[in-house]
């Protein structure tokens, strides 16, 4: 029997003024899974994973996330659902005035109110995971973008979350910083079973994280597979994303 | 002939609709902050409290203002002093400098320079801050971590400016005390203690009130549009120099509207001095 979808996504429509960016999109992610968004720059990426969480609200269609209806929930409703979803945005989005320590124990000491020797310790743990215990102390702006994104990957996670979306999770990095935050993301969902949405335009992320690729044109899916099948579509916008790119399964 | 008044009566027409949709923004904007507004005095009762952010934001807004507000405070006393005495020995007035200098720091020049001060360093900080928060999804990352940012950031900073305006004006209003008895001993070598009395019988308690208390208006001003302008920004870098810049001229012409206003109202209330 096929699994209850973790994420169900029902005719989702979202327009900005006159625009209309999402114009029907079907999506279910099924649970430990990874779902790669691709598209080209414009095609609704972004409006699309900041719909599923909440930051934009839908005109239309439905948005199921672990079994409650995100489109209808506001307030502390949809932040109590917030508190099972991790994010990961493009920019990282580290809070600059504060340390790596303190922006993981930021989310901590407002959400769980743990003893500050079992935070630090969690803390700790999380940077161990993405392989950065050394930075505790150092601020954003001290960081490489690979670092960056690993310590924005381990705020993601620091709470537990059950559901992780990513947002261009590989955007500027040099090819090893790709492999290594894509692996990660891997790591993830092997060991913690956490089913996610990547938004992407990078191959090479695409290739190692995606269970189902789905590819996004003009705010509507116009194909849905593994990343070789699509990759040998003979669709116009499919071979000018794709070029000469030649996909091998991982 | 015809093409060029064609193309006149075209232009003419084109200013006046940017001219109109320049005031239909500007008063979207109005709006906007109103409900802005709107929404801190709500969610300021509700959870949750950030404590230690306020404390943290008034230590930023307090002793991080403390010397610019007392070299204003000491030009201010000094300055008046120096200018006011030569009228007033032409009037053979000397004596009422003291009273004079406390009148008019208090009641007027400590307040609202002190806040167009604090409009000038605070608005373009804290515009400048949260716009960048805005553009590089810092504010996002608090949302999606259920995390309120318009507690965390809004009324924290609004309720810091609340509170140490007045603080802050009333250590201004005696440092241009002392600036302006500084100038008057070595002017005239007046008595420290004939200067104080001189300047505090002609104070009212409910002066020294209203006129202080109403900065916590103007810090209200100075935080919630320097914040509005920050949450609102959408680009880059050069849309958050310019919510900055616009955070600064909002906040200081809003002070000087509203002051108008206070005056009016606190004349009618208490009367006039």
């Amino acid at each position: 029997m096929k699994p209850e979808p973790v994420i169900q996504i029902r005719g989702l429509t979202k327009s900005f003024g006159p625009i209309e960016v999402l114009k029907g999109i079907d999506l279910d992610v099924p649970p430990g899974k990874c779902a790669v968004v691709m598209g080209g720059s414009g095609s609704g990426k972004s409006v699309l994973i900041k719909t599923i969480v909440g930051l934009l609200k839908a005109d239309k269609g439905t948005i199921n996330v672990l079994g409650e209806r995100v489109d209808l929930l506001a307030g502390d409703e949809l932040d109590k659902l917030r508190l099972s979803m991790g994010f990961l945005f493009q920019s990282g989005a580290l809070f600059d005035s504060m340390t790596v320590s303190e922006n993981l124990m930021f989310f901590l000491e407002r959400h769980l109110h743990l003893p500050p020797a079992e935070a630090a310790d969690r803390i700790l743990q999380t940077l161990e995971w993405v392989g950065l215990p050394e930075k505790l102390h150092d601020y954003p702006a001290a960081l490489s973008g690979g670092q960056k994104k690993r310590i924005a990957l381990a705020r993601s996670i620091i709470m537990e979350p059950k559901i992780l979306l990513y947002d261009e999770p590989t955007t500027g990095l040099d090819p090893v910083s790709v492999r290594m935050v894509a692996h990660l993301i891997v790591r993830l969902q092997a060991e913690r079973g956490i089913t996610s949405i990547a938004i992407t335009h990078d191959l090479l992320c695409a290739e190692i994280i995606a269970d189902e690729v789905h590819f996004l044109q003009d705010g509507r899916f116009i194909a849905s597979g593994s990343l070789e099948d699509i990759s040998r579509l003979d669709h116009p916008s499919i071979v000018t994303f794709f070029g000469n790119e030649t996909i091998h399964p991982v | 002939m015809a093409t060029r008044l064609l193309i006149e009566s075209t232009s003419t027409s084109t200013s006046n609709s940017n001219i109109s949709h320049s005031l239909r923004d500007l008063l979207i904007e109005f709006g906007d902050l109103a409900r802005f507004s709107g929404q801190f005095v709500v969610r300021f009762w509700r959870r949750p409290f950030e404590g230690r952010e306020l404390l943290r934001q008034m230590d930023e807004v307090g002793s991080k203002s403390f010397i610019l507000t007392s070299i204003t405070g000491l030009a201010i006393g000094v300055v008046l002093a120096m200018q006011s005495r030569g009228t007033l020995i032409r009037f053979g007035a000397e004596a009422v400098l003291p009273s004079m200098l406390a009148l008019s720091v208090v009641k007027e020049i400590g307040p609202v320079f002190t806040s167009l001060v604090l409009a000038g360093r605070l608005g373009a900080g804290i515009g400048a801050e949260i716009g960048s928060m805005r553009v590089t999804e810092q504010i996002d990352a608090l949302e999606v971590a259920a995390l309120k940012p318009f507690h965390f950031l809004v009324i924290t900073r609004v309720l810091a400016c609340m509170i140490m305006f007045p603080i802050l004006t009333l250590w201004t209003d005696a440092i241009a005390l002392l600036g302006g008895y500084m100038e008057s001993y070595l002017a005239s070598g007046m008595d420290y203690r004939i200067f104080l009395s001189t300047a505090f019988e002609s104070l009212r308690f409910s002066d020294v009130l209203v006129d202080t208390l109403k900065t916590s208006f103007f810090g209200f001003i100075v935080g919630i549009v320097s914040c509005f302008l920050g949450f609102n920004v959408r680009g880059g870098t050069r849309e958050v120099g310019t919510a900055a810049m616009r955070a600064v001229v909002g906040s200081s012409l809003f002070i000087l509207l509203s002051d108008v206003i206070i005056v009016r109202i606190s004349m009618l209330l208490f009367g006039d001095m």
